[in-house]
């Protein structure tokens, strides 16, 4: 199989510019890729699911009685960053973090932003995510948000903007490890050739930071994930990092709150806890401090936490920072405290709390996306050009009636990358999921990410809740191999 | 090393599920080839296979009077049936998935696997090769145990397993032989006749014990057939055997010194195992063998709820009034 006939059919694509050449760094894949014997692609696209089916790596569907895991859709074609455009991702969502990482703080604490005007009180405050029992919370070394796992999206301009932070307990850095073990097997020379950045430390790294969280004058501290149970969407990423960490994996009913600590229940009586990798949202960890009718948490475990007796990784609340009508003002945010200029832009956004912006919105629906600032997994959304009369005439209902829950964005043309379907390559619109951790040292960038790609033909929503699968992607290293390729095909090849 | 008791607990019923599953795979297996021998009485021969596992009322329920169709149908692939191959082998599944982080990805692909096959097999309308099938789950079976053995620590968690198996599996064969000794009581009369050998060696087949039977006694004989399932330590199938290493792993979990407890469920386990030590068959047999073997099935049963209220069921002063309960949806 080869990539002769490919069409770009106008998008911007990661692996062929617009004339149809490979771009820097992708020409030795696609040689490697035409040089494989016939039908060995869809061979190996088939052995690498049946792979992750064995491995059950999979994820639940809820309204689905029958059926209910499936694998995560995988595609074999790999997706390329090259060194000099990631150098780029990773000083802007270093310097995204920060910023986000002082707002929350000064939300809970001092409102200076809020009294210096920049963002709106209310607003704030009636973001989805803000929690009111963390005013006046103080975390370890200042740190909310210790794992983040921001959205990028590429437009036909060329360049990435952030489509969301997602700050509360992002999920798929599992599939991330996982996609890469499966292109090692299944294309080791290919991999080799095109010298790719490792991602296989992000569990020990991730420990690393856990550990350092630990309550002070703690030696060995004691580090839990916490999950909701087997029956979660991502309770195989949970079980995953439990594994890769040499961790304990906690429910809810494994802890108890006991003499002022948080304890676990084992064989031998109850042992304590001093750092909790929590994969359950905030409204479920503690029925006394959030949801009362919560069967999953621990009572008194917020008590523990303000005692600074246990460590919590995100902490509770900084879903305020991830609100989308908060997002709209993120770059004043990152001025606010950095005195800079993002460096990866915000897609432009509409709020339509402001009356101008409501006001255009109204009148390009059918251009725009309109997104419910309190819906994730692309539920809540309409996307303009793909929508009914109807749907929209319904949108123009609801934004007049809650302007405050309502952002709109330009349709992206989101960047393509070659799928295989069945015997020939097809573009599919695609993002990229890069993973953050926030230490007291400083941010780590894991060199790659989660690319989800939108498995059918035209669509733009690739939530794998909705029909999107995953892609490895390949973060080339500046040296080696890549920067050979980069001469090369500067030479015209 | 410190063990989640939810951790503990689905290692233990993790194992406990495989073994029922592997049992009832060779009871079944056992049963439809001596019914290849012996067509006349075959319709009889299913009932009392399904008294075997307990479930005798719901079967009654849903399917009414055995037959090979029907009972195979219950046994091996009925959801409705907690006991079914398929059942055991899916709870088995969910238990390894809720420790999936504690096992070793080893265990888990293979397991994973053997629900695989499970769920294809279930799904299709007609068994052509029903013995195939059969030899496949309890291959399965002992895979997962030989990949347990060679990929885990044998640590506190291993032990926890081991220890559910061996309870499960002594279990099952005190109910094997309970049923089967009765039915087959009455061909005694007729010792010599062409199906008892037949029968009798059912029954061994049923514990895998046929040819370890013959290496030592030759010849059937229904009293030394008792004395080997139950008496015997080195069979591993023997209910002796089972009660031996289910303590060993005991004193492995607990820490206490050979003779010693530490815990009721240590106990029970060690008066179960001293009574089996000094057990003869003319002591058996004057108690009567039936109601030996209810009275060892009533021990088992009873050392399973001493550790589920030993290890598993901690109960602590809780800083809140109500203590959590774990939802198990």
């Amino acid at each position: 199989m080869r990539f002769e006939g490919y069409d770009t059919e106008g998008f911007f694509d990661e692996i062929f510019d617009a004339k149809g050449n490979p771009r820097p760094g992708a020409d030795l894949l696609i040689e490697r890729f035409n040089g494989l014997p016939e039908s060995e692609l869809q061979r190996r696209q088939k052995a690498s699911e049946i792979a992750l089916l064995n491995m059950g790596i999979t994820f639940n569907v809820y309204n689905d009685d029958k059926q209910t895991e499936k694998i995560f859709p995988f595609d074999i074609v790999p997706r390329i960053v090259p060194a000099n455009e990631w150098a780029v991702l990773e000083r802007g969502l270093k310097q995204r973090i920060k910023a986000l990482n002082c707002f929350i703080d000064d939300v809970y604490n001092e409102q200076k932003i809020i009294k210096d005007g920049i963002v709106p009180a209310d607003l704030v405050m009636s973001a989805d995510g803000f929690r009111k029992p963390c005013i006046g919370l103080k975390p370890p070394c200042g740190i909310w948000c210790h794992i983040t796992g921001t959205d990028l999206v590429r437009a036909g301009d060329g360049e990435f903007y952030v489509l969301e932070d997602n700050l509360r307990c992002p999920s798929g850095v599992s599939y991330v490890l996982e996609n890469r073990l499966i292109m090692k097997r299944t294309f080791p020379m290919v991999f080799d050739a095109c010298s790719v950045q490792p991602v296989t430390d992000y569990p020990s790294r991730l420990l690393d930071m856990l550990q350092e969280l630990a309550p002070f004058g703690v030696r060995a501290p004691m580090v839990v994930v916490w999950t909701p149970g087997i029956y979660n969407s991502a309770y195989f990423e949970h079980s995953f990092l439990a594994q890769q960490m040499g961790v304990p994996l906690v429910e809810g009913g494994d802890l108890v709150v006991h003499r002022g600590e948080v304890m676990m229940r084992t064989t031998k009586g109850l042992e304590r806890v001093d750092v909790i990798y929590r994969r359950i949202d905030d409204d479920f960890m503690d029925p006394k401090a959030f949801r009362a009718d919560s069967m999953l948490g621990v009572p008194g475990l917020m008590d523990v936490y303000r005692k600074g007796k246990v460590a919590l990784a995100n902490a509770p609340g900084t879903g305020v920072a991830d609100d989308k009508a908060v997002y709209a003002y993120v770059p004043d945010i990152i001025k606010y405290y950095l005195g800079e200029d993002p460096i990866i832009n915000n897609v432009p956004t509409y709020a339509c709390w402001r009356d101008d912006d409501r006001k255009y919105v109204l009148e390009n629906l059918d251009k725009l996306v309109v997104k419910a600032v309190n819906e994730s997994g692309g539920y809540g959304m309409l996307i303009g050009p793909h929508s009914t009369a109807a749907e929209r005439a319904e949108f123009a209902q609801r934004i007049k009636a809650k302007p405050r829950t309502y952002i709109a964005q330009p349709t992206l043309a989101l960047s393509r990358v070659p799928v295989l379907v069945n015997d020939h390559f097809e573009g599919r619109h695609v993002d990229l999921r890069p993973y953050i951790l926030n230490g007291k040292d400083g941010a780590y960038v894991l060199p790659g990410g989660l690319t989800r790609v939108a498995l059918k033909r035209g669509s733009l929503v690739v939530n794998s809740s909705q029909g999107g699968g995953s892609k490895d992607t390949w973060v080339l290293n500046a040296d080696g191999a890549s920067a050979a390729a980069l001469t090369d095909s500067k030479g015209g090849k | 090393m410190i063990m989640l008791s939810r951790v503990a607990n689905a290692m233990y019923w993790l194992n406990r599920y495989i073994e029922r599953a592997e049992n009832v795979a060779r009871f079944i297996d056992a049963n439809y080839h001596m019914t290849l021998d012996i067509p006349d009485s075959a319709s009889d021969q299913w009932q009392p296979l399904i008294n075997t596992t307990g479930d005798n009322e719901l079967f009654k329920e849903l399917y009414g009077t055995a037959n090979r169709e029907n009972a195979i149908e219950f046994l091996a692939f009925e959801r409705k049936n907690p006991n079914s191959i398929f059942s055991c082998v899916r709870a088995a599944r969910e238990n390894a998935r809720s420790v999936r982080e504690y096992i070793s990805s080893e265990m888990w692909e293979q397991l994973n696997s053997f629900y695989l096959l499970m769920n294809d097999a279930a799904k299709e309308d007609s068994m052509d090769l029903p013995h195939q099938f059969f030899v496949n789950i309890m291959n399965s079976s002992h895979t997962f145990i030989g990949i347990t053995d060679s990929t885990m620590n044998h640590g506190e968690g291993w032990h926890f397993g081991r220890l559910g198996r061996m309870l499960e599996r002594a279990d099952k064969t005190t109910r094997i032989l309970d049923v089967k000794y009765f039915i087959l009581l009455p061909s005694m009369d007729h010792i010599g006749s062409p199906y008892d050998s037949i029968l009798w060696g059912a029954l061994l087949r049923s514990a895998s014990a046929f040819e370890m039977y013959r290496k030592q006694y030759g010849r059937i004989n229904p009293h030394k057939i008792v004395e080997f399932l139950l008496l015997d330590s080195t069979f591993p199938r023997a209910v002796h055997y089972c009660i031996i290493t289910a303590m060993i792993s005991m004193h492995n979990i607990t820490g206490s010194a050979r003779g010693t407890f530490d815990n009721r469920a240590e106990q029970q386990l060690g008066k179960l195992l001293a009574d089996l030590n000094f057990a003869s068959l003319d002591d058996i047999f004057d108690q009567g063998l039936h109601e030996y073997l209810d009275g060892t099935q009533t021990s088992v049963n009873e050392i399973g709820s001493a550790v589920h209220d030993v290890f598993f069921n901690l109960h602590i002063e809780d800083d809140q009034a109500q203590v959590q309960k774990q939802s198990l949806a």
